[in-house]
């Protein structure tokens, strides 16, 4: 499997510009995900080391071999598209084995390559049908049984998941985790969702208009998001932001805003102590509040709504003109229109600068 | 839902009716059933007089001995004789014969020039759009203006076809007074101008083909040939099945361009049927004869146009199904 680099790698179209500089270093035999909204440049990255769109400019490496100037059948790599991109007057037999039968492979080998990969995919029984005969679930198993046929080192995954229903793609999220483990390739994945990226990749990269906002594992993005921008894409219900400053008082370093003061934890006070009376965005995850006040600082927050979603609720309160998300037990229900005393632990607040977003 | 009109009052029945329509809405469920069969009587009627009268006036033309002095109820009735004499004769036969070995060959020369055109020019270049407007020009022109200007070009001594070979010192081309190169002739003139009919058809069908299927194919690892042959010609099937069809019955019905070129010579080398057609209607003035020729050509298209209903029925029935089964089994 090759070390894949992406050096200073652009792309225009005309004069517009899609996509600045990029750099990008994909570990072997890691699962990547490259997660943002849409139009922020992760297709199109993913395409052009496909080799379907060209480069404006920088160079694409698989172990230091530039590559940008071979066609996508030269670069050893097999890719699942948003729509299937079945051949539809083929049977899926004969879509799986297409890149095989151009391979001039025996008929034989075919045969079991395909039956193996089908049987793996539970589409055995459906090898003599044709696309339009075959549910959306199916067809996506299809797609990934061509891709997996070919035996490529790298994967590309284009939002693969996003034209089945709900249901089907979290059974489908689950299917490719456990493919994850058990085959040992690059994995490039494409997804404007962020759970599907927290749950598939080993490493995630978020991107925003073309620009890479940070790169990790799952875990790093959720506990140290680099700025505002990740902090709010990762995680879901989304983290709820604050406008607060920075107040010092003694010993003790809090961010004051309308409705609250917190203190931050000590680990921070290092960090913000030059800053006194700095305006900040301060972020707190909607899971941090509880209602439990030991070692928490409190904040009231009136309830305007709580949207019940089985073992927990989402509440929607205010804090001043604020809207702000709690995660709630909904073992202990409470009714809208009240306001209610909430706790924060220091250690759970992020503190951000106002102007360029990046944390502090 | 029909009214009960019998219990509306009187006086808001004469405020939206006339006594005629009041009458007519005595039986509005009739008056329902009616309504979409009343739409469509002025269709009907152009239809049948516009179509079926001149249909139905052939048809019974061709069972008559009619000279074109006589009105058409002087005529002597004489059954089929005029459909079993057609089969005995030979320049019938020839003529049926021209007809349909010209439309296979420029069909078929048709096809493989405008599919292959297509191909070609389905790629981003500039001045494209120019190009494909250009392309297709011939086919804007009427039919008769083709005729000539081929027959200039034609002309054995100041056509430029032949002006040329001399220049190059080569013997002149009797293009339009040999049998086989006046054949020849016509059907590079047909091909001249139809060939662009195939050709935006088939563009239209190469660029609303599924980008991604392309896409997939070239990541499998097909050249540009083998997309052409394994997946860009397969999905354009329907398309270039129906245009083929189309074309066929539009070459079985050829007449100006062949009766400005060459009026059916030399000899009977290039009369197909509709230029016998009119032959024997004006010149040898056998109208029923020439009736019942245009009814087999009638039949023979007929049956073109059969073939093709039945594989739109076919393609249809066949993409149901296929829907039905995906439904069958969701995962």
């Amino acid at each position: 499997m090759p070390h894949i680099r992406f050096a200073g790698v652009e792309k225009s179209y005309g004069a517009v510009r899609v996509l600045p500089p990029l750099d990008l270093e994909l570990e072997d035999g890691e699962f990547t995900v490259l997660v943002g909204p849409s139009g922020c440049g992760k297709s199109t990255t993913l395409r052009m080391l496909a080799g379907l769109e060209s480069l404006s400019g920088g160079e694409i490496y698989f172990d230091d071999r530039p590559i940008s100037g071979l066609e996508p059948k030269d670069r050893d790599l097999a890719m699942v598209f948003q729509d299937y991109a079945l051949y539809p007057h083929m049977n899926i037999a004969r879509n799986m084995s297409f890149a095989l039968r151009l391979q001039r492979n025996s008929k034989a080998e075919i045969e079991e390559k395909v039956g193996r990969v089908a049987k793996m995919l539970n589409i055995a029984h459906l090898l003599d049908r044709k696309p339009a005969e075959l549910s959306g679930g199916q067809r996506q198993r299809v797609a990934m049984g061509r891709a997996l046929v070919r035996n490529s080192s790298t994967f590309l995954f284009d939002e693969p998941l996003s034209n089945l229903d709900a249901k089907l793609r979290a059974k489908m999220r689950t299917e490719l985790a456990e493919m994850r483990d058990t085959l040992d390739k690059n994995m490039v994945y494409v997804t404007h969702d962020q759970i599907e990226a927290m749950t598939l990749g080993d490493r995630i990269v978020v991107m925003s208009e073309g620009v890479i906002q940070q790169q990790g594992s799952p875990e790093e993005l959720f506990k140290t998001p680099a700025n505002r921008f990740v902090a709010g894409f990762i995680g879901s219900p989304t983290m709820n932001f604050l406008e607060a400053e920075l107040t010092a008082a003694g010993d003790v370093l809090s961010v004051q805003g309308d409705g609250f003061t917190l203190p931050l934890a000590d680990a921070l006070k290092a960090r913000l102590s030059g800053h006194a009376s700095k305006a900040v965005t301060i972020g707190i995850r909607p899971s941090a509040f509880s209602t439990e006040l030991t070692n928490a600082a409190p904040i009231d927050l009136h309830l305007a709504v709580s949207e019940y979603l089985g073992a927990h609720s989402v509440l929607v309160t205010r804090c001043g003109d604020a809207e702000i998300l709690v995660e709630h037990d909904s073992a202990s229900p409470m009714k809208a229109g009240v306001t209610m005393t909430f706790g924060v632990k220091p250690e759970d607040i992020m503190v951000f600068d106002k102007e360029t977003g990046l944390t502090l | 839902m029909p009214v009960r009109l019998d219990r509306c009052p009187a006086s808001s029945l004469q405020a939206v009716a006339s006594p005629e329509q009041t009458r007519a809405l005595m039986k509005p469920a009739l008056a329902n059933r009616l309504t979409p069969y009343m739409f469509l009587a002025p269709a009907g009627a152009v239809l049948v007089v516009a179509l079926l009268y001149p249909i139905g006036y052939m048809v019974y033309a061709s069972f008559l001995d009619w000279n074109p002095s006589q009105r058409i109820g002087e005529a002597e009735f004489i059954g089929l004789r005029n459909y079993v004499n057609l089969l005995g004769d030979d320049s019938f036969r020839e003529s049926l014969w021209v007809t349909l070995k010209f439309s296979a060959i420029v069909v078929s020369l048709e096809m493989v020039i405008g599919v292959g055109l297509a191909l070609l020019l389905d790629r981003n270049i500039r001045g494209m759009s120019v190009l494909r407007t250009l392309f297709i020009l011939p086919m804007m022109i009427a039919p008769i203006v083709v005729g000539l200007m081929w027959r200039y070009m034609y002309h054995p001594t100041v056509g430029i076809f032949n002006r040329t070979l001399k220049n190059l010192g080569l013997e002149p081309i009797p293009w339009l007074s040999d049998g086989s190169w006046a054949f020849a002739s016509v059907i590079i003139a047909d091909i001249w101008q139809w060939t662009p009919f195939i050709f935006i058809l088939s563009l239209a069908a190469l660029q609303s083909l599924p980008q991604s299927a392309i896409e997939a194919a070239r990541i499998d690892g097909a050249n540009g040939w083998q997309q052409i042959v394994y997946i860009k010609l397969p999905l354009m099937m329907p398309v270039l099945v129906v245009t083929c069809l189309l074309r066929l019955i539009d070459a079985f019905k050829v007449l100006e361009v062949i009766l400005v070129l060459t009026n059916g010579g030399p000899g009977l080398s290039t009369e197909i049927l509709s230029l016998r057609i009119s032959r024997t209607a004006s010149e040898f003035r056998e109208l029923g004869e020439a009736a019942a020729m245009s009814n087999y050509l009638l039949l023979l298209l007929l049956l073109l146009t059969l073939a093709m209903f039945f594989y739109n029925k076919l393609a249809e029935a066949r993409a149901m199904r296929l829907r039905a089964a995906a439904e069958v089994d969701e995962i």
